[in-house]
């Protein structure tokens, strides 16, 4: 067997698939296709079936219903051993009894490789992951980012058309972890290969996906590309999960090709219409708020405007963030660049925005998915 | 320094406790070399003889040489059902396992002398009195406990998610095994095995129920001397003993030392 | 059909304890069972051999006596253990190191031969009697007395009370104490009111175990006791090799089963850990 570098990578077609344990449903009804060569980060809070769907990928779990396909294959009756899909876990997994080297020769040594060309593949490898000085090492006497990098030269030295990692900086700290997100970027390139990131950590994916998929409580919420998400987002939890926003809640009464909603006695209009009858939220993001003295009123389109009380403020440098109390008692977060006279904390304001700027979305309950 | 008196206090108990704990063992000791047949501490006089006795009296050696191979016998069997076991219970989800467990331990708990003549009833009516495979399935029985207790402890330890890790890079589960899990959970192995091998060895009542006199370990031999007369052969076996558990000790301490260099 | 492969996946696991239960059920579970069944069943079917057993005085005082030495040991080790796991606990490492080969230095040596070595040192000519001789104190018979028996048997029990012990103990986080101290409590009654609590699983753990053994001890007991410390082991291997009445035998045989399983089931929710030390392993 040889191993050819430039390896293309794999198409992963879910259709249908559910994981039920029990009486607990960790994934429903899940279909998501992988296109060859992209990078797919998994986004979600624990528990969303994030990681269910990757060890279902892997083969580490079976199935309950519907079917995985790699590159047109149905790949559910064939064992993990079989998948030919390298997997990096969060914990490392590196084989303690093993030195650097032969934990990376092992995917090679169970595939029959002879010893040159394992030696020469386990040196690209380490290489690749600027280890190839600590081949001897064992594990333990490795910081926790070295063992990562091992992971990956493992995961990757049998060049797996599919490439599956499972929150792999979660361990790290943050300065690591944004080393790390570069050097596996890199290494996307370099492999060509499929790469499925499983992640809760949102500025991750954004930083490291072609597209990203959201998960919540065992669904999809939905696929796109970070700025899709972000600007666009089709779930108040993918809105809320992605990116810093706010929330303004009221009653809604569809107008034309808008929709306006009636939030804290205030009329503001929102872009698109009103599904259904459920409760509509306006979605806004920090940055498209401007905070403006009392009584100034609309200027440059920006004809949304809701009274509020400044609650905190913040300096961040650059901009500066003011957290602003509406008359319902809701809380609004506004970004905007560097005053020379900031609004003091208990004076009075007003939020501005341009109507398209806001995304109208049903209510689903969801709040702040994450922290900052 | 207030804390001096009762660490000197504390001190002072716990030598006191490893003087009684260690020293009746190394009475055995200078017994050995007594010049006459009589078990009066100290011994008077200077001689080999109880050294020679053992080594020349087939009564003696032989039983050293059965005790020998049904410990190993022992070591092996119990080691292999032991690891079976151990391994099954801690894959076990659930209840069954703890439970599982806890009946493979009852034969540490359950009172010698009833199990040895519940053995010996069962013994005598299926021929196995005074047989290898009696000695070495009364022994096994005994053993297992250890074996599932060690290899659990070292399983506890052992990060399962490794062998996850070993299929995803394409080992079938055999060669996860043999590559990943067993080299990981082999001190727990070794040590179960020795803990067997000891128990055998030293196992003396049930021996002493299903023994014959053409069959007989060598804590039976022991037992029926020293219950005879008093002959300090008995004190030359147990220095034997003393000097090879030492040993054995002594390089299982140097060979583990070695191993936690990695 | 992945359901199949999982259910079959999670039957495997007990197809690797089949070997070993098939020993016990062989070598233990056969046995005892013949043995409880004899205990009905000889020479006669009824519980005559239990109302035997229950109307004889002989047997009574054995009875009570198996316990009253048990209890004895089991409070001699517990004393003896709790400062020597204490040390073990708060040693350095090579200190430890030596305590914990103390503690296993009698395992080292054949349990009949350390009988032997308890028989020299206790017989009335033996180094105990003739030290306190040259003290000035009077001999004390030891050989053959329920004295003797006690000391023997604590010896070889200690270890099994200072392990489980030492394990509860080193869990216990000593900083607790410290920040009991820092708060103005006494080093006694920081003693008293946090470590003694915590370390309270340790010796149930290591009593109970200890008890058992103690209660089914027949060695010890044969070689070093005499007809006044004779402990019910030996009165069941006489009644089955000496006098070949098995029923009876049996009878006093499920007696000290069920006295072991039934001190076991009573004392083991005493040995469960109440309070997790943070950062213990699972």
């Amino acid at each position: 067997m040889t191993l050819n570098t430039a390896s293309k990578g794999a198409a992963i077609d879910i259709r249908g698939v559910s994981k039920t344990y029990g009486s607990f449903t960790a994934l429903d009804d899940v279909s998501l296709r992988v296109e060859p060569g992209e990078f797919m980060s998994f986004l979600g809070p624990s528990g969303s079936g994030k990681t269910t769907t990757l060890n279902l990928i892997a083969g580490f779990t079976d199935l309950s219903a519907g079917e995985i396909r790699l590159d047109d294959r149905s790949i559910g009756n064939v064992p993990a051993h079989k998948r030919n899909i390298g997997v990096v876990f969060q914990h490392y997994a590196l084989f303690p009894h093993m030195s650097v080297a032969q934990n990376v020769a092992y995917p090679l040594k169970q595939r029959g490789v002879a010893k040159t060309e394992r030696a020469r593949a386990v040196d690209q490898a380490l290489q690749k992951v600027q280890l190839e000085h600590f081949s001897h090492r064992f594990p333990s006497e490795l910081s926790g980012g070295q063992q990562q990098r091992v992971a990956l030269a493992r995961a990757m030295v049998f060049t797996p058309s599919l490439l599956l990692m499972d929150e792999p900086l979660g361990a790290l700290d943050k300065k690591l972890r944004e080393v790390l997100q570069l050097e596996i970027r890199r290494i996307h390139r370099e492999l060509g290969s499929t790469f499925v990131y499983v992640t809760h950590d949102q500025e991750e994916a954004l930083v490291l996906s072609d597209r990203i998929a959201v998960f919540n409580k065992g669904r999809i919420e939905q696929v796109g590309s970070g700025h899709q998400l972000y600007t666009r987002p089709e779930t108040l939890f993918v809105g809320q999960f992605i990116g810093e926003s706010s929330v303004l809640r009221g009653n809604h009464l569809t107008n034309g090709s808008d929709t306006a909603l009636t939030v804290a006695g205030t009329t503001l209009i929102a872009p698109g219409q009103a599904q259904g009858d459920g409760a509509h939220v306006i979605l806004l993001r920090p940055e498209n708020l401007t905070v403006q003295p009392t009584g100034t009123g609309a200027r440059d389109g920006a004809t949304n405007i809701i009274n509020g009380t400044v609650r905190e403020m913040l300096y961040l440098g650059a901009a500066m963030k003011y957290e602003v109390t509406l008359a319902d008692g809701s809380h609004v977060i506004a970004r905007t660049p560097t005053q020379d006279e900031p609004f003091a904390i208990g004076s009075a304001v007003e939020l501005a925005w341009n109507p398209k700027d806001g995304t109208l979305l049903a209510d689903d309950g969801s709040t702040a998915g994450h922290e900052g | 320094m207030k804390l001096n008196l009762p660490k000197l206090l504390l001190g002072l108990t716990c030598l006191l406790i490893a003087i009684w704990l260690v020293a009746p063992t190394l009475v055995v000791i200078p017994m050995s070399f007594a010049g006459q047949k009589s078990l009066a501490f100290p011994p008077k006089g200077f001689s080999l003889q109880w050294y020679e006795n053992f080594f020349t009296n087939p009564q003696w050696f032989g039983s050293l040489i059965v005790s020998a191979k049904v410990a190993c016998m022992v070591a092996v069997v119990a080691t292999v059902v032991g690891t079976m076991a151990a391994i099954g219970i801690e894959r076990m989800k659930g209840r069954a396992g703890g439970l599982i467990r806890a009946v493979l331990i009852t034969p540490m708990i359950v009172p010698g002398v009833v199990l040895a003549v519940g053995i010996y009833a069962v013994y005598l009516d299926t021929q196995l009195v005074g047989t290898w495979i009696g000695y070495v399935l009364a022994h096994t029985l005994l053993a297992i406990p250890f074996v599932v207790i060690a290899v659990g402890a070292n399983l506890a330890v052992f990060d399962a998610r490794l062998e996850i890790a070993a299929a995803s890079l394409g080992a079938s589960r055999l060669s996860t095994f043999f590559s990943v899990t067993l080299p990981l959970i082999l001190p727990g192995i070794l040590s179960g095995a020795l803990f067997a091998f000891v128990t055998s060895f030293d196992e003396v009542i049930v021996s002493l129920f299903i023994t014959s006199p053409q069959l007989k370990t060598l804590p039976v031999q022991i037992f029926s001397s020293m219950t005879r007369d008093a002959d300090p052969t008995v004190a030359a076996v147990g220095s034997l003993i003393f000097l090879g558990t030492s040993v054995i000790i002594g390089l299982g301490l140097i060979f583990g030392m070695k191993g936690r260099r990695t | 059909m992945p359901n199949t492969s999982a259910q079959h996946a999670a039957r495997g696991p007990l197809y690797l304890t089949l070997p070993a239960l098939a020993v016990l059920l062989l070598v233990m579970a056969v046995p005892l069972g013949v043995i409880v069944l004899r205990s009905f069943s000889e020479p006669e079917l009824g519980l005559a051999n239990y109302v035997w057993f229950f109307q004889t005085k002989v047997n009574l005082t054995v009875l009570l006596r198996t316990f009253s030495i048990s209890f004895w040991v089991t409070v001699c080790c517990v004393l003896a253990a709790y400062p020597y796991a204490f040390a073990m606990s708060v040693a350095g490492p090579r200190l430890r190191l030596a305590l914990i080969m103390c503690v296993l230095v009698p395992f080292w040596v054949s349990g009949v031969v350390r009988t032997l070595a308890w028989v020299i040192l206790l017989q009335d000519s033996g180094v105990i009697n003739r030290t306190l001789l040259s003290l000035g104190f009077d001999k004390v018979r030891l050989i053959r007395t329920q004295l003797g028996v006690t000391i023997g048997m604590t010896q070889v029990l200690l270890p099994f009370m200072i392990m489980p012990l030492y394990a509860v103990m080193r869990s216990i986080d000593l900083r607790l104490l410290q920040a009991a101290r820092s708060l103005g409590a006494h080093p006694v009654k920081t003693f008293f009111q946090i470590y003694l609590p915590l370390s309270l699983p340790g010796v149930f753990a290591g009593a109970t175990i200890v008890f058992i053994l103690a209660l089914g001890f027949y060695i010890t007991p044969l070689l070093l006791g005499g007809p006044q410390s004779t402990m019910l082991s030996t009165l069941i291997q006489q009644q089955v090799l000496s006098l070949l009445n098995w029923g009876r035998g049996g009878a006093m045989g499920v007696v000290l089963l069920v006295a072991t399983f039934g001190i076991l089931a009573i004392a083991s929710p005493f040995m469960k850990r109440k309070y997790q030390m943070s950062g213990g392993s699972r």
